[in-house]
């Protein structure tokens, strides 16, 4: 058995929570100028009217929920905030009722995408070279052969929910088989997502205790490869060295945790919308099927409007920004997906245009923290998208109402039952 | 015609070699980078200006050279 000290279960977690607390508060919003919530149903059933009211008439909306947030709806403000990391720390990102310690900073919880300058860019440094394109084509085999299977199982039935049966499977399996981690732990790594990402609204005790389910999991994990070290991106994180020393254990299971939570709703919700897109648009998805060469301009297209992530920032001081007096340790809710629907940077902006050849939209952030996964995203998109309509080029919603989407940060279906023909067989377009 | 990448601006979103792979590549870490001295053929202007417009960083030049 291979001894790590850094992975002694005592001192792992040993550590006590410290930070702030914030009274929760849910329910209806009365003014979503003064008074917004991304976690109420209205904000996840459709954002979009609602931050195209908020952008004519309050660009900078205000909550006092949460113990206190701003969220810009303007391109402009979203691309200045995500660039000054002097005045916004990413120290958290998940917007909610805690804030952890100000000396967390500048590594945060989860580096690189916790960290501020300067650490954050040696901890972005040690992941780059496993995210660049020509690193994740090596997935792109597996992936399409995975997302095959999937669709072979989907034989002999009419109905098929996307979201469930499709599009969460493609980014789990894939992450799991870059950690190194078991590919039946699939249904486990949900369980994890849903409770960072969608359980900010429990109290306190649940969600620590839900939170351990998931670092006690790492931690099995990284004893695992310990004992069996293997080509992997837990195995290179165990091994991995800075400023001359091995990371810090809390680094390790952190940046483990970023990689897990991080590649899967997200993925899982770009998959899932532009499906839910193509069922509601037979035009849209006859012009993609009679001309696949159009797909990658087209997915573009897709994470512009529908753009999975916002992310989150607190205000390192009080100042006055653009006509509002922000207060340290306000968060910020960083909206991507309003920043891309602003009809001052793009035209047409409401508007879904497949063929849209000029797209500088901001799905994967902008500056510092530009999404490390985002060459990854784009491969598990693209070829999930061509496999699906290959195989199923004819298809449409089997009942609008029962399209579930997720709540919190990350948006996609959750449920997404679409009326398919007959599967192909893969081996060309099927009549 | 001739490309530049300002590399303090550039974060490796890869649109510019996505869409324009002749005329840029990408560095071990991702980062663009125009393949040899970002001169644009003429028959790859359409190219050069579509990796212009669509980083999101404003990260390309294209210098218009006399």
């Amino acid at each position: 058995m291979a001894i790590d000290d850094r992975f002694n279960r005592e001192l792992f977690e040993a550590e006590e929570e410290e930070g702030i607390r914030s009274e929760i508060i849910t329910g209806p919003v009365s003014d979503w100028a003064t008074d917004f919530s991304h976690f109420e149903p209205e904000w996840s059933a459709d954002p979009y009217p609602i931050q195209d009211d908020l952008r004519q008439r309050c660009p900078i909306a205000h909550t006092d929920r949460f113990g206190g947030g701003w969220l810009p709806v303007r391109y402009e403000d979203v691309a200045a905030i995500a660039y000054d990391t002097e005045r916004f720390s990413s120290r958290a990102i998940i917007m909610g009722n805690f804030r952890p310690p100000r000396d967390i900073a500048p590594i945060g919880g989860s580096p690189p995408i916790s960290s501020d300058p300067p650490f954050h860019h040696d901890a972005r440094k040690l992941l780059l070279s496993a995210f660049t394109k020509m690193s994740v084509s090596k997935q792109e085999p597996p992936t399409r052969a995975f997302c095959h299977s999937l669709i072979d199982a989907f034989e002999g039935r009419d109905v098929v929910d996307a979201a469930h049966d499709y599009a969460q499977h493609i980014p789990m399996r894939v992450i799991a088989d870059m950690l190194g981690f078991p590919p039946e732990d699939g249904p486990q790594f949900r369980q994890f997502v849903e409770n960072t990402l969608e359980g900010i609204n429990l109290p306190p005790e649940e969600r620590i205790e839900r939170m351990q389910g998931l670092f006690d999991y790492l931690l099995a994990q990284v004893h695992d490869h310990l004992d069996n070290p293997r080509e992997d991106l837990t195995t290179y994180l165990i091994n991995a060295e800075l400023y001359g020393h091995k990371l810090e254990a809390s680094h390790v299971t952190g940046a483990m945790a970023l990689l897990l939570i991080a590649g899967i709703d997200t993925t899982w919700s770009a998959i899932g919308s532009s499906l839910w897109h193509l069922a509601r648009n037979p035009d849209d998805r006859e012009r993609l099927v009679t001309d696949p060469s159009l797909l990658p301009t087209a997915m573009e297209e897709f994470l512009r409007a529908y753009a999975p992530v916002t992310m989150a920032r607190l205000v390192k001081e009080d100042m006055h920004w653009r006509g509002v007096d922000m207060k340290a340790d306000d968060w910020i809710l960083l909206s991507f997906p309003a920043a891309n629907r602003d009809p001052a940077q793009f035209d047409r902006a409401d508007e879904v245009v497949i063929d849209r050849e000029v797209n500088r939209h901001a799905a994967f952030g902008l500056g510092i923290h530009r999404c490390l996964g985002s060459h990854l995203a784009r491969m598990e998109l693209r070829v999930a998208l061509e496999v699906w309509l290959e195989r199923i080029p004819d298809f449409s919603l089997a009942d609008p109402a029962a399209v579930k989407w997720s709540a919190g940060q990350i948006r996609g279906p959750r449920a997404l039952p679409l009326k398919i023909g007959r599967p192909g067989t893969g081996t060309g377009a099927a009549a | 015609m001739k490309l530049k990448i300002n590399s303090e601006v550039c974060q490796g979103h890869g649109r510019c070699y996505d869409l324009a792979p002749d005329l840029f590549g990408d560095d071990e870490e991702g980062y663009g980078q125009v393949l040899g001295d970002g001169a644009v053929p003429a028959d790859k202007e359409r190219e050069a200006r579509l990796a212009v417009a669509n980083c999101p960083e404003h990260a390309i030049e294209l210098l218009e050279e006399s």
